[in-house]
C-alpha cells in the first residue's frame, strides 16, 4: 500500500518540521541558560520569565503598531520594531535582574542565589499575570497558515522564519563569542574569573554583558513562539525555563555549541513523542531525558567531565 | 559625560528618583495591555500604572536611605523599642483594613485609593516590628540562650496545656486555620531537613506530599484501610520515594539537583492528571473518609458557649476541624520531637558539615551520598504525613492541590522563617498561612510578595527572621564583603573568628 506508506511518511515528515521548529526555540533560550551558568556556574532560574516577558512584549507591541497604523503601512518595518522593543526591554530586565538578585550574593553559598533566582522568577511572573491579566493574550493572526507543502507535511513560513532566524543569531553569537574582545573576556571569566580580573577584565561587565545577551535571545526566542502558537499565557516561562534548561544539560551545560544541538534534540524527541507514543505525556519525556543524561553523562553529549574546584 | 551621570547616581539625593525612573520605565511596556475587557480593565490607558511603580520605588529607596542613615546607630534597646511601636502600628492598620473602626474610615481609605498605600504601610511596619523584635542573630555574636532556650522548663509544658485547650476558644473558621498552619508546620519541617539542615534545594518537595494524599486516598478506596495504618503506609512510601529519587540525583551538584526534583514533581502532576484508571485523571478522588477513632464517649450538658449542640462527643469519626485539629496537633508535636532530635544527633551534624562544605565533609570521612540520601528520606516522610492528612481532611484530592506554586509556598516559609531552625520555620509557616486569611485583598498580590520576599531576603538576611547563627555566617561567607553595612563588621570578624 503505497497510500499508506506516504501518509505515514508525511507524518513522520511533519513531526520532523514541528520537532526543528520548537527545538530551535529551545535552543535559544538553553543558550542564555548554558552561557550564565558557563561564567558564574548558576542556574538563572528567572531566565524562562525573561522569554515569557519577550513574547508579551510582542503581542503589546505589534498591538501598539497596529493601534498607530504603522501595521498597515509597513509589515516589514513595524515586525522589526516589535523585535528590537522586545529585545531592548528583554535586555533592560536581563541587566537589572542581574543586579538585584544576583550581584549582591556573589561569592555567597550556592543555596543563596539558587532561592533568590527562584525568587525573581516568581516575582516577575506574578508581576506579569497581574499587570497583563490570567487571559491568555492573543497574537493577530499576521502569517500563520500560510506556508507550503512538503512531500505531505505542512510547512508554515513562519517555521521557516524561526529556524533562519535562530540559525542566523547563532552564528552570530558564536562569532561574537569566539573573535571579538568582549567574547574573548567572556571566554576567559569563564575560565577562572579571578585570573580574568587579575589581567585587566571588567569581571561585572563581562557577567553584565551574558546576562544581556542571553535575555536578548530569550526576547527572539518569545516573540516568535508567541506568533507560533498565537497565544501566551504567564505561565509559559516555567515551561519553556525547564525545556530549556533540559536541552543546556542534554548539550552539556556551559558548551555552547551543545545547547543549540541540545535544544534541537529535545524539540524533536518532543515531536515524535508526542506523534508517535503519548501528547499528554509530552512533558514527562523531557524531564526523563533530563534524568536520564544528568545519570548517564551528567557532562551532556558535548561537555567536558571536569572535577569539582576545590 | 559618563562619569558625570554616574556621580549623579551616587547622590542620596539623585539615586531614588533615578531607580524609580527606570524601574517605572522597565515595567512601562508591560503595564500597557492590548485587550481591554473581561478581567482586564486597562487597555492602552493602562500604563498609568508604571506610575505607581515609579512612587512606590522612589518611596522605598528613600526610606531605605534614612533606614541606614539611622538604624545602624540604634542600641539594641532602641531597636526593640522601634519593634514594639512597629508592631502596634502593624496591628492598628491591619485592623483599620480589616474595617474594625467601622465603616467610616474604611470609606475615606477607598475614597482616597489610599487602601494599596495603606497595605504598603501596614508591609512596612511589620518588617519593622520583625527587625527590631527578632533577635539578630549577627549582632549578639552567636547562638548565645534565646528567650526559649532559658525557660525551656516551664514554656514548654505551658505551650503544650495552651494548645491542648485553645480550640475550646475556635470557631469552626479557626480551627480549620489552625489545622491547615499545623499541615503546613508538618510540611515546612519536612522540607527544613533537606534545604535548611542538608542544604539541599528540592523543588518538587510537594510530589512527596501529592504521594501521601493519593496513598491513603487510593487504599481507602481500593481496600477500605483506615487512616491510622495509611498514615504510616503514606510515609514510608513517600520515603521510598525520595529515595528512589535521590538514588540517581543525588551524586550531581546542588543546582542540579534543584531542577531534577523540579521536573520530578511536574512529573507525579502529570502522571496524576493522566493515568486516569488509576487515579481518576483531574477529578480527583472523592469521599475519602476521615480519620475515625475506635471509641466513642459523648458529655452531655455542657454550656452552649461550648457546643451549640449541647453535647461534646469525644472520639468517633473526626469529622469537625475541632477533632481534626488533635490529630495535626499529635502529628506536629511528633514532627518537632523527631526533627529536634535529628538536629542534634550524629545525622544532623554530618548534614551541617555537607551544607558547609561538602568535600571537607567527604574527607572528614561522611559518606556523602548516604547522608544525603537520608536527609532526603526523612525530609520527603513528613510530606508523607501531611499529605495522609491532607487526604483525610479534604475528603476529596485532585492533582491541582499538588502544582509547583505549593512547593514554591513550602520553601517560602522555610526560607523566610530561617533555614535551619526549627522554631523559625514554625513561625515562618504560621505566618504565610495565617496572613492570606487576614488580609484576602493581598491574596491576588500574595505570590509578588513571595517572590520579592524571597530575593530581598537572600540579599539582606540570609538567615531568615529567627535564623540560627551559625546559618548566618555561613551564608553570608565568601570572598566579598556582605552587602549590608550595619551588620558587615560583626559578620566578618565572625566568619573570620571561625576561620581561625
Amino acid at each position: 500500500m503505497p497510500g499508506a506508506e506516504h501518509a505515514a511518511f508525511a507524518i513522520f515528515l511533519q513531526q520532523l518540521v514541528n520537532g526543528i521548529t520548537i527545538g530551535s526555540v529551545y535552543a535559544l533560550i538553553a543558550l542564555g541558560y548554558t552561557m550564565v551558568y558557563g561564567i558564574i556556574e548558576l542556574i538563572n532560574f528567572a531566565h524562562g520569565e525573561i522569554y515569557m516577558i519577550g513574547a508579551y512584549l510582542g503581542i503589546v507591541l505589534l498591538s501598539l503598531l497596529t493601534a498607530v497604523g504603522l501595521a498597515d503601512a509597513s509589515l516589514m518595518l513595524t515586525m522589526i520594531l516589535v523585535f528590537a522593543g522586545a529585545m531592548l526591554v528583554c535586555m533592560m530586565y536581563g541587566f537589572t535582574l542581574e543586579k538585584v538578585a544576583y550581584k549582591p550574593l556573589r561569592g555567597a553559598p550556592r543555596l543563596a542565589p539558587l532561592i533568590s533566582a527562584l525568587g525573581m522568577s516568581i516575582f516577575l511572573q506574578s508581576f506579569v499575570f497581574l499587570a497583563q491579566g490570567a487571559r491568555p493574550k492573543v497574537f493577530p493572526h499576521l502569517f500563520s497558515g500560510v506556508g507550503f507543502d512538503l512531500a505531505g507535511a505542512r510547512v508554515t513560513y513562519i517555521q521557516v522564519f524561526i529556524l533562519v532566524v535562530s540559525i542566523v543569531l547563532m552564528i552570530i553569537l558564536n562569532y561574537f563569542i569566539r573573535r571579538t574582545k568582549t567574547g574573548k573576556a567572556m571566554r576567559a571569566t569563564a575560565q577562572d574569573r579571578r585570573m580574568a580580573a587579575l589581567v585587566g577584565i571588567n569581571v561585572d561587565r563581562v557577567i553584565s554583558t551574558t546576562f544581556v545577551i542571553g535575555s536578548l535571545l530569550a526576547a527572539v526566542a518569545g516573540v516568535m513562539v508567541a506568533m507560533y502558537y498565537g497565544f501566551v499565557d504567564y505561565f509559559i516561562g516555567f515551561q519553556a525555563g525547564l525545556k530549556a534548561f533540559t536541552a543546556a544539560v542534554l548539550g552539556g551545560i556551559g558548551n555552547i555549541p551543545g545547547a543549540m544541538l541540545g535544544g534541537m534534540l529535545l524539540g524533536l524527541i518532543e515531536a515524535f513523542g508526542a506523534g508517535y507514543i503519548s501528547s499528554e505525556y509530552k512533558d514527562v519525556f523531557a524531564f526523563s531525558i533530563l534524568v536520564l543524561v544528568l545519570i548517564f553523562r551528567p557532562a551532556g553529549l558535548l561537555g567536558e567531565q571536569t572535577p569539582q574546584k576545590v | 559625560m559618563a562619569a558625570i551621570v554616574r556621580r549623579a547616581l551616587d547622590t542620596p539625593a539623585v539615586r531614588p528618583w533615578a531607580l524609580g525612573l527606570w524601574f517605572g520605565l522597565l515595567s512601562l511596556p508591560l503595564m500597557i495591555t492590548s485587550d481591554p475587557g473581561y478581567q482586564d480593565p486597562y487597555g492602552y490607558h493602562g500604563a498609568h500604572r508604571a506610575l505607581y511603580v515609579f512612587a512606590t520605588v522612589v518611596v522605598v529607596a528613600y526610606l531605605w536611605q534614612v533606614d541606614q542613615a539611622i538604624w545602624p546607630r540604634l542600641s539594641p534597646a532602641g531597636r526593640k523599642r522601634v519593634g514594639i511601636a512597629a508592631l502596634v502600628l502593624t496591628v492598628l492598620t491591619v485592623l483599620a483594613l480589616r474595617d474594625v473602626f467601622g465603616q467610616a474610615l474604611h470609606g475615606t481609605l477607598a475614597g482616597v485609593g489610599g487602601e494599596g498605600l495603606v497595605y504598603l504601610l501596614a508591609g512596612v511596619f511589620l518588617v519593622y516590628a520583625l527587625r527590631g523584635l527578632t533577635p539578630d542573630t549577627t549582632a549578639d555574636g552567636g547562638a548565645g540562650p534565646g528567650v526559649w532556650q532559658r525557660h525551656r522548663r516551664w514554656l514548654a509544658p505551658v505551650g503544650l496545656v495552651v494548645l491542648l485547650v485553645a480550640p475550646i476558644f475556635m470557631n469552626r473558621y479557626t480551627a480549620d486555620v489552625a489545622v491547615q498552619v499545623g499541615i503546613y508546620i508538618t510540611l515546612a519541617l519536612g522540607l527544613n531537613i533537606v534545604v535548611g539542615l542538608a542544604g539541599l534545594l528540592d523543588l518538587g518537595y510537594v510530589a512527596f506530599y501529592a504521594v501521601g494524599a493519593y496513598t491513603y486516598g487510593l487504599l481507602s478506596q481500593g481496600l477500605g484501610i483506615p487512616f491510622w495504618y495509611a498514615l504510616p503506609l503514606g510515609g514510608v512510601l513517600a520515603a521510598i520515594f525520595g529515595v528512589l529519587l535521590g538514588i540517581p540525583v543525588l551524586r550531581l551538584r546542588g543546582d542540579y539537583l534543584a531542577i531534577v526534583t523540579l521536573g520530578f514533581g511536574e512529573i507525579i502532576r502529570i502522571v496524576l492528571n493522566n493515568w486516569d484508571e488509576v487515579t481518576n485523571g483531574p477529578n480527583g478522588i472523592l469521599g475519602i473518609p476521615k480519620p475515625k477513632l475506635p471509641f466513642e464517649f459523648v458529655i452531655p450538658g455542657v454550656p452552649e458557649w461550648l457546643d451549640p449542640a449541647g453535647e461534646l462527643v469525644i472520639g468517633g469519626v473526626l469529622r469537625t476541624p475541632h477533632g481534626l485539629y488533635y490529630v495535626i496537633l499529635a502529628i506536629v508535636l511528633f514532627t518537632v520531637f523527631v526533627v529536634n532530635r535529628l538536629n542534634n544527633s550524629r545525622i544532623g551534624r554530618a548534614w551541617i558539615a555537607l551544607r558547609e562544605d561538602e568535600v571537607a565533609a567527604e574527607a572528614m570521612g561522611i559518606d556523602t551520598t548516604k547522608t544525603k540520601l537520608l536527609a532526603f528520606g526523612l525530609g520527603a516522610t513528613w510530606a508523607g504525613f501531611a499529605g495522609t492528612f491532607f487526604a483525610a481532611k479534604q475528603s476529596f484530592i485532585s492533582p491541582e492541590s499538588f502544582t509547583f506554586f505549593e512547593s514554591v509556598i513550602i520553601l517560602s516559609m522555610v526560607v523566610l522563617g530561617g533555614m535551619g531552625s526549627i522554631p523559625g520555620v514554625m513561625l515562618g509557616a504560621a505566618a504565610l498561612v495565617v496572613l492570606p486569611e487576614i488580609t484576602r485583598e493581598f491574596a491576588l498580590y500574595r505570590t509578588l510578595i513571595f517572590g520579592l520576599a524571597m530575593v530581598a531576603m537572600m540579599v539582606l538576611r540570609p538567615q531568615g527572621f529567627v535564623g540560627s547563627a551559625r546559618r548566618a555566617v555561613e551564608l553570608r561567607g565568601g570572598d566579598e564583603p556582605p552587602a549590608v553595612k550595619d551588620e558587615a563588621a560583626t559578620d566578618q570578624s565572625l566568619y573570620e573568628a571561625q576561620r581561625r
